[in-house]
């Protein structure tokens, strides 16, 4: 390092120092490559997954789009087959699931945040609905059987769309509390401290600022939340959602509530099951619609995020 | 209004937890002959009297046996090192700290004469009268009209009188001509020493007695930061204020008293806060008492 000695030998030291010297930072690059990598894998399954299904499925999807959206199931054949009954399910199923979980869901997230924060209570509580995140759908799937068909039938009217949608109810609940509890804490304390400091309740604080800052990602969690029940068929099946013909009878949209029921995935996997290729031309075109209406609620979320975002 | 009352969340109480509580003679601090030496008006009426106030998070006690009278319509500065305790006794004055999970503040803090630490006393109507602005200006995400309209709207005042209210506060504040003619717009479009400003306005339009703050220059330029000092100035003819800063040469500037804490290690190393000099502030920067006092303010330590 000699060079460094006289202002000359810095100047051209520094010259060369400050050269870009290619191959120096060749773990950074693969490092980017591989990061590249992953996401066009991520993305292009995805997008070879949805071709397939559109693909398998265009026979329905161009053809005869109509007739399947618009009739119930048929055991006759795969043709007259519709999925008329499972999308008005599935809706009916999120409805209920919806009316349920939000709102407790939602609840829970704003007393363990607000009221027992950072109580060994609150932290307890907080952990175990993590992991109840984490349980398979099957065995909410059993214990709606047990709870919701068996033990409060009188309310459930035992295998009904308000049994079903309290089962993912129950689900979706640990998501709905987790989401909800994020974007609580991550309203800034100076908010609330702002709020205090004028002289407001702990509702006043609440209801008026905490809440409405939290709002657009408490809906986005809930909506996408709505989604993943939206798709859920093991749990429904075990709680009476029907695997074969099924007929409303002469019930109006009310009464369809308290009575058989099934649902899209409930309807893909039973198109599935049948012999014969043009069944598994119907079991395509219903999973492209199922993706279509779980896009549409994502994209829903999307909405009210933008709507209601907030900035601070 | 009598203010004793009016704290209360169920009156009556008995009579004698209401009246004033005396401290120990030898640890209060005569405001009034203190003041008359630094040459202002005898006669100032004490606003907080406080007596051992000692503050804990949990087990560690974050300050150490404070005993100070704040006076009327003067400009208290808490100065001192990082981890002496200024905000956390700061925060005392409207029970913010209640809001920590943990805190404790053992002693008594008399606001006219009532401890405001005792159970029969409404936080919520402590912190309408003793206002409070921040280090970082923290403006609700709402829009101008609707930040300065908020206290004001909780306190009850009618949706007719909130323009007058929302104007007035915001001429105290030196921010009308600037924002007036962008009301609806949201706070945050201001910049940060406007937006302190708004937060003063805030502070003030709930017509409080006392307004404390907190640094509220730390995170502002110089320009915006002579312009809060210009407005404290004003305020204190209206308002009592306290206020905590790093800056020397702005407590000298804008006080009126000045008490500098310090921090002492235990034993265990845990370093809680203690107050250890309060005089007038000519005093204090002329001619303090204690070697710490003179040490820190020449910058001798940090």
């Amino acid at each position: 390092m000699s060079v460094l000695t006289t202002p000359a030998g810095i100047a051209t030291g520094a010259a060369d120092a400050l050269r870009r010297r290619p191959g120096a930072d060749v773990a950074g690059s693969a490092f980017k490559w591989l990061l590249i990598g992953a996401t066009v894998f991520a993305t292009g399954f995805l997008a070879v997954l949805l071709a397939v299904m559109i693909v398998d499925g265009w026979e329905v999807l161009s053809g005869n789009l109509w007739h399947f959206l618009t009739h119930g199931f048929s055991q006759r054949s795969a043709a007259e087959a519709g999925v008329w009954q499972g999308i008005l399910g599935s809706l009916q199923v999120a409805l209920v699931t919806g009316l349920f979980a939000v709102p407790t869901g939602v609840a829970t997230a704003i007393y363990l945040v607000e009221y027992a924060q950072g109580s060994r209570f609150a932290r307890i509580v907080e952990l175990n609905i993590r992991n109840l995140a984490g349980v398979p759908s099957i065995v909410y799937g059993l214990l709606g059987l047990a709870v919701f068909v068996q033990t409060i039938d009188g309310f459930t009217k035992g295998k009904t769309v308000i049994a079903g949608g309290m089962t993912l109810a129950a689900m979706v609940l640990p998501i709905v509390v987790i989401t909800s509890v994020e974007a609580l804490k991550a309203v800034p304390d100076s908010l609330r401290e702002a709020a205090y400091g004028v002289g407001a309740t702990k509702w006043e604080v609440l209801s008026r600022q905490v809440l409405p800052a939290a709002l657009s990602t408490i809906l986005t969690g809930t909506v996408l939340a709505l989604a993943r029940a939206l798709g859920e068929a093991a749990p429904l099946i075990l709680v009476g959602a029907a695997t074969g013909f099924m007929s409303f009878g002469d019930a109006n949209v009310l009464e369809t509530f308290t009575g058989p029921y099934t649902a899209l995935p409930v309807l893909i996997f039973n198109f599935a099951r049948q012999p014969g290729a043009d069944w598994g031309v119907n079991a395509a075109a219903a999973s492209v619609i199922i993706l279509v209406l779980v896009l549409a609620v994502n994209g829903l979320a999307i909405y009210l995020r933008n709507r209601f975002e907030r900035q601070w | 209004m009598n203010p004793e009352k009016a704290l209360m969340t169920d009156e009556p109480a008995a009579p004698d937890i209401l009246a004033p509580s005396e401290s120990p003679a030898h640890t209060r601090i005569d405001v009034s002959a203190v003041a008359a030496m630094a040459g202002q008006r005898a006669d100032t009426e004490t606003v907080f009297e406080c007596g051992d106030i000692n503050v804990y998070y949990g087990d560690f006690r974050a300050l150490r046996d404070v005993t100070l009278n704040i006076a009327a319509h003067e400009v208290t500065a808490f100065i001192g090192p990082s981890g002496c305790g200024k905000t956390t006794f700061l925060r005392c004055f409207n029970r913010m700290n209640d809001l920590i999970e943990g805190a404790r503040v053992d002693g008594a803090i008399n606001y006219h004469g009532v401890n405001l630490y005792q159970d029969e006393v409404d936080p919520v109507e402590v912190r309408r009268r003793v206002g409070m602005v921040f280090q970082k200006p923290n403006p609700f995400p709402k829009s101008i009209y609707d930040n300065i309209a908020y206290g004001p709207r909780l306190a009850g005042v009618k949706r007719s009188a909130l323009d007058d209210v929302v104007e007035g506060s915001l001429t105290r504040a030196a921010l009308w001509d600037e924002v007036k003619d962008r009301l609806k717009m949201s706070a945050y479009g201001l910049s940060g020493g406007q937006q302190q400003r708004l937060c003063i306005a805030r502070a003030i339009a709930v017509q409080p007695d006392v307004v404390l703050m907190d640094e509220p220059c730390s995170a502002l330029d110089p320009i915006a930061t002579g312009r809060i000092e210009e407005l404290i100035a004003e305020l204190k003819t209206e308002y009592t204020i306290i206020i905590v800063t790093h800056n020397m040469q702005q407590a000298a500037r804008i006080s009126d008293m000045t008490a500098f804490f310090s921090v002492q290690a235990n034993e265990m190393g845990q370093r809680t806060g203690l107050l250890v000099e309060y005089a007038p502030t000519s005093l204090i920067f002329t001619n303090p008492d204690d070697p710490r006092t003179e040490a820190y303010i020449t910058g001798r330590v940090g």
